[in-house]
Parts: C-alpha cells; structure tokens; sequence
C-alpha cells in the first residue's frame, strides 16, 4: 500500500517535471524568435543623414536614441549605479541671460511661465552689490518634499536625483508647500500647455531633448536633472544652454563637475572658493552648491524686462 | 462658574412628570410633522446652492483648474483648503457643546448635544469633500490606499478625518435611537416609508432597563472617546502647515492654536444654530435665555483662550522679527493685508473676548449678532493663515505673471466654498426636518434632577 503510494507521487513528479520543462524550452524558443526580428514601435523620430538631409524614421531603427531608452518603473525610481549627482553654480558668472530658462523649457517641451530653473535677483544688505541667482530644485539628501508625499509619487534615487512619478501622483500638492525653496511646479491645465503637449509632447528633434516629459495634468513637475541625460553622460539642458558656463554638472563620487568647456575637481572647487548651500540651516542638505558672486566676470546690471507677464 | 451650575440647577430642573413628558414630547416633534412655505423655500434655496457648487465642480474638473480657479504655483492652496480648516474646526461641535459639557456636568448640555453632534457630522462630511475637492488628481483617490505611506501627515488626516466622521456618525446615531422609537410611537400622519425608517432605524428599542443600560454606558464610552479624537483631528489638521519649513507655520504651538480657535467657532455656531432653532421651531422652552447666558459666557473663555495662542503665533515671534518671519508678519501688521489682518483681529478676537462679559449683551438676539462676526472673522482668519503664508515663500517670488503673486480666489472657487456651507445648513435642516433636533429623552433625564428611574416613553 504505502510502496504504491510513494511510486505513483514519484510518477506524478516526474510527469510534472517534464511539463515544466517543455514549458521553459517553449518560452526560450518564443523569446528568441521575437528578439530576431526588430519590433518596429511606430514612433518616428527625425534624424539627419550623412548627406546633411533631415528625415524621419522608426525610432527601433535608431540606437542610443533619447526615446528608445525607455527606464522601467523600476529602474526610474532607483537612480543610476556608481552615480551621485551634484551641481555647483558660479554665482559670479550669472548674467541673466535666461538662457538655461529656455533651454528648459525647450528641452521638456513646457511654456513660460511655468519654470523648472529661475533666476532671482538678490541682494543680502544694502551695502552689499545685488547678484544673479539661478535656482531649481535642489535634490536634497533631507528632502522635505519626499518626506510628506502620501503616496511615494516623488522619491529619492540612490543617484542623489529626487525624482516624480507622474503616473502616481494625486496632486494634492503638499510637496509643494514643503519646498522651502518653492522649486515646484503644478500642472493646472492651461489650455496653451495642453495643446502644446499634444503637438510637441513627443517632439525629441531639440538637441538637449530630456525623456522626462512635462508633468501630466493635476501632477506636480520640477527640475529633474535631465535624469536620462545625467544618466547617459549628457549635460542637461541648462548646463549646455548656459552662455558663461556658471552651471556645473558633475558626479560627486567621481568627484568631478563639468560645464562643458571647464571641468574642476569637485572638493578643490568647493572648498577653495567658499562654497556654500542655500538655506544650510534649515537641514535639507542641498546637492546643489553656490560659489559666491566674487571677482565677477561682468558688472550687475539690472533686468529691465519682465519675462512672464502673460499668464 | 461651578456655584453658578449648582445654583442653577437646584433652581430650574423639577420633579419630571408623566404629563409634562408629553408635552414636551409635542413640542420637540412638532417640526417633524410638518414643513412650512418658509421651510420649503429655504431647503429650496440651499439646494440651488450646492447643486451651483456641483456644477462648479463638474466645470472645474473638465475645463482645468488654470482656467477656473486663482491658484497657481506659489499659492497652489487656496480657499479649498483654507474652508477645509474652518470647516474641520466646526465640527469639534461635539467635542466642545456636547461631550466636553457632559463629562464635566453643566447640565444645561442637554438641549444643546444632538445640535452640535448634527452640526459636527455635517461639518467633517463637507470637511471630507473640500480635501477631494482641492486634490489634483481626484480619479487617484484610491492611490491613498494601495500607495498610501504612514509618515506623510496627508495619511495621517485622511485617517483621522474618516475615523472621526466614522465617531460622529455614532455618537449621533446612538442617542438617537430612543428618540426614534419616540418618533415611531406618537407620529403617525407620517408618509408610510418615514414610519418604516424609524422602525428600522430604532432597531427594535424596547426601552427596557437592561437597554437604556447599555445605551447609556455606549453614549458615555462614546463622549470619552470623541474627545481625543477631536482634538486629534484638529491637530492633525495644523501639522499639515506645522511639519513645513515655512517659517509662518512652522510652530511647535500651531496644533494648540488650532485647536483652541476650534473651540470659539464651535461656540459661536452654535450659539447661531440655537437662535435659528429657537426661533423657527418654537423651542423657546428648551433653548432658554440661560443658555445664551451660558455659551456666552463659554465665548469669552475661549476667547481669551484663543487670544493667548493667537499673541504666541504673533507677537512673540513679531518681538524677534527674524528675516525669515519680517517677510510675513510685516504684511499682515502694516503690509498689503494690514487692514484684512486688523479687522479679522478685532472681530474675530477682541469681539468674542470682550463683548460677551456684559449681562445684557448675553441676550439671545445681540449674542447671535457677535457669533456672526465671530464666525465670518473665523473664516478669514484661516485664508489669512493659509494664503499670505504661501504668497511670502523664503526665496522671493519674481518675474511672475501678476496673478501668480497675488491670490484671488475665483468665481467658481467661491462657488464651491459656498456650496459646501450651504451643504452644512442643508444637511442640518433636513436632519431636523426627519429627525428631533432636541433630544427628548437626554432632556427628559436632565428633569429628573438625578434620579435613577429610566422612563418607558411609550
């Protein structure tokens, strides 16, 4: 009895090995049939051929393509490895030139007056000269604003980057009144942006295009370090735009920071120019660094324009 | 104020007779039985209110909020949530008109406790609707559940406004129960699916001792238990302002603050309440003079209370004038909003603080005419706390469109504020209209001046 018993589970556990097994092959089979032949993903993207024509093809057909580099959920929220990013801005070298405002904008496909980087005229005291100061989100060690978020919609990338999730985010905007920076920004709907998104949404033909896209309507959006492009050893857009070079984008375990033209040993820079964080004292631990508007490349002259007049 | 109780209750509660039961009974069932022309106009006209604030909504939703509200990127918070404190504070009615007068025995409780408990109920159910109606995304609601996180203060009130609504919900239904088997005996030219409700709804209450035994024990469990939850709520709602590191709300004191304005406006809506209850259904009997006399009295305790926390948030930190505060404060003392800030001062704090002291001014008609400055004044004072505060951020707003630096609220955001009041008065009236606003057998108990007999209302 209990010989039969133990032969017929025996049976049945080969037997299911066997299923198992068929089932495996199956799925390697299918697998490598389909990576044979390219998936063609029906997104045109324009690329420029060597006889200097402008043309559009399927994006499958192109390697290394901002678009194609489509991050998991996954990977999205963990941050690149061996990377730790960090910013450095030469106040000295800011002239308002709006440049990295635009390049911004441009690069995530959003309109003014919406802006993931400002530049703000400040002044510490009377005696003292006012200065430019370029300002977007800091992406603190501390960062209040992932801290109140009730549903993980932003969150910290072990790259250093504070990322959001568009598709996660109830737009309940607390976030933003944690930001002692005011470095946030709300998706309301403005008719001009939504028709913009839809015309241009999928636009990547700007040379610092970011596949970040603007947030969706009701979410928040902010500065995201042009997260594909930091990742792919690109310089984000304001960095690129920037006529002075006065942004510098680098890696701090590299220990390097870059403006494209100058790179600098990070430590050196900070320390032997006085760097400092905003607002050190309210403990977010900014990753972006101010080097003091001293022995300025240019005078101070004032804006006599206002950008954003239009709503 | 303990010597006065005991004067007073020596004084007016007799010995409770079968014959005076009924006639009270008839008094505090009469506005069931019917509605008047006046009655059917005014549910008519809060009606059309909220269903405009329905509409506002339903606009709101489908043409985008940039286009149909005032909000923008530096005051991304604006009336919605500045209503949403005012309303939460009202509904710790029950808190402090009912259960607060109840565990320590001013006696005078009795007529008052369902109003407040209605009052709270309503309140925290608009509260409720006036967070999901601020939130971007409303259709990710659900996301608070599968994605939801314990450290964000946004959980922590979604839990304690759903747990007090849960608490409100019972605390009102629980000593309404002998009130409906009142109902279901001694009305009867009722519409037949009226009478079946509160047949269901008594859950077949026989008023036997062993009944009015647990009954009472529940109520008490419950008073204990909506205190905390009370002032857990109002707490909750100033740490979503207290755990940022904006410096106007970043206050060890604000959860007290809160709390104790709470306390002045649940006084001064229900003084209202009381005057509209009184006066629309010939309560006068039950709703006496000295119960003007009483919550006046409670108004400028809690006036001054609240005048205390208020000299805290204000001066204190005004006698330092740190940068990070002079932005802030100098706008509300000599700024922009100056004369805003002033105004909501003298009638929000020095009006209930000091007015109510004198004897005469604790008459029914000129208390209600305070408690409506109180009230109104309350509800700026919240704007003032939410919307200055986003519109002087650390870094200096610049180069922005005119409308992102200064807040106006719009046409439909004001609609929609509209709506949820009215809801209130809406869901109060019609309460009153099914159900007895006064609860018969609490102010039956208060008359038998102690006494452990439990009559059997038949």
């Amino acid at each position: 009895m209990e010989k039969e018993n133990n032969n017929s589970s025996r049976r049945n556990f080969l037997r299911l090995g066997a299923l198992g097994g068929i089932a495996l092959a199956g799925t390697a089979i299918a697998k490598a049939v389909t990576d044979e032949s390219p998936k063609t993903t029906g997104k045109k993207v324009k690329v420029l051929t060597a006889d200097g024509k402008l043309i559009e093809v399927d994006s499958s057909l192109v390697d290394h393509h901002a678009s194609n580099d489509k991050f998991s959920k996954e990977e999205v929220r963990q941050g690149i490895e061996g990377k730790k990013f960090i910013r450095v801005i030469d106040l000295a070298k800011c002239a308002n030139e709006r440049k990295c405002v635009e390049g911004c904008q441009k690069a995530h496909n959003y309109l003014a007056p919406v802006e993931y980087i400002k530049v703000k005229k400040m002044q510490n005291s009377a005696l003292e000269s006012p200065y430019w100061f370029p300002t977007m989100c800091y992406h603190c060690d501390n960062p209040p604003c992932t801290k109140v978020c009730p549903v993980d919609a932003t969150f910290k990338r072990s790259d250093g980057i504070v990322a959001m999730d568009y598709d996660r985010c109830i737009g309940c905007k607390f976030c933003m009144a944690a930001c002692p920076y005011s470095a946030r920004t709300f998706n309301f709907g403005r008719p001009e942006q939504i028709k913009f998104t839809e015309e241009h949404g999928k636009d990547t033909s700007d040379p610092n295009h970011c596949a970040t896209p603007y947030a969706q309507e009701g979410t928040v959006a902010k500065c995201d370090f042009c997260t594909d492009r930091s990742a792919k050893g690109l310089l984000p857009a304001c960095v690129v735009e920037c006529p002075n070079g006065a942004i510098l984008h680098g890696d701090e375990l590299e220990d390097v920071v870059t403006n494209g033209e100058d790179t600098f040993r990070l430590k050196k820079l900070l320390q032997d120019r006085g760097a400092y964080r905003q607002f050190e004292e309210l403990g977010t631990k900014p990753r972006v660094y101010y080097l003091p508007p001293v022995a300025r490349n240019f005078p101070f002259e004032d804006a006599t324009e206002a950008h954003n007049t239009k709503e | 104020m303990s010597k006065e109780k005991n004067i007073a209750e020596s004084t007016k509660y007799e010995t409770f007779t079968q014959e005076e039961y009924m006639v009270m009974k008839d008094d505090l069932l009469r506005p069931i039985e019917k509605t008047g022309k006046w009655g059917k106009i005014w549910i008519a006209f809060l009606t059309v209110i909220f269903l405009a604030g329905v509409i506002a909504y339903y606009l709101q939703e489908s043409l985008g909020k940039s286009v149909t509200t005032g909000l923008s990127d530096y005051t991304m918070w604006g009336v919605y949530i500045s209503n949403f404190l005012f309303l939460v504070a009202l509904s710790l009615s029950s808190v402090f008109m009912s259960a607060v007068l109840k565990l320590t025995h001013f006696e005078w409780y009795r007529p008052l406790s369902r109003i407040a408990d209605v009052i709270s109920l309503s309140s925290i159910t608009m509260a409720g609707i006036c967070i999901m109606i601020s939130m971007g995304r409303p259709d990710r609601l659900y996301f608070l559940i599968i994605h939801g996180r314990i450290q964000s203060p946004i959980v922590w009130d979604i839990i304690v406004v759903a747990t007090y609504f849960a608490a409100c919900v019972l605390v009102l239904f629980i000593a309404l129960i002998p009130s409906l088997s009142t109902c279901k005996n001694h009305l009867t030219n009722l519409p037949k699916w009226q009478l079946k409700m509160y047949e269901i709804l008594s859950f077949g209450w026989k008023g036997t001792a062993e009944q009015w035994k647990i009954l009472k024990k529940t109520v008490n469990i419950l008073t204990v238990l909506v205190i905390p939850l009370g002032i857990a709520l109002r707490t909750v709602s100033a740490w979503l302002f207290s755990t940022t590191l904006r410096p106007e709300w970043d206050s060890t004191n604000f959860g007290a603050y809160f709390v104790s304005g709470s306390a002045l406006l649940t006084v001064a809506v229900m003084i209202i309440a009381v005057y509209a209850f009184r006066k629309i259904y010939d309560l006068k009997k039950y709703l006496t003079n000295m119960h003007f006399d009483k919550m006046g009295q409670a108004m400028v305790l809690f006036g001054f209370v609240y005048a205390y926390f208020n000299i805290n948030e204000y001066l204190v930190p005004a006698y330092k004038m740190s940068s990070l505060h002079a932005n802030h404060l100098l706008n509300l003392f000599v700024g922009e909003d100056a004369l805003f800030y002033w105004l909501v001062v003298l009638f929000g704090i020095a009006v209930p603080c000091i007015l109510p002291m004198f004897k005469k001014l604790r008459k029914p008609f000129t208390l209600t005419l305070i408690a409506v400055a109180v009230l109104i004044a309350g509800w700026f004072k919240f704007y003032l706390i939410v919307i200055p505060g986003l519109s002087h951020p650390l870094l200096p707003i610049q180069d922005v469109p005119p409308s992102w630096a200064h807040y106006t609220p719009s046409t439909i955001e004001m609609t929609i504020v509209a709506a949820t009041i009215a809801g209130i008065m809406l869901l109060v009236t019609v309460f009153s209209k099914y159900f007895p606003i006064i609860s018969v057998w609490e102010v039956a108990e208060g008359k038998l001046e102690g006494k452990e007999e439990i009559i059997n209302y038949k």
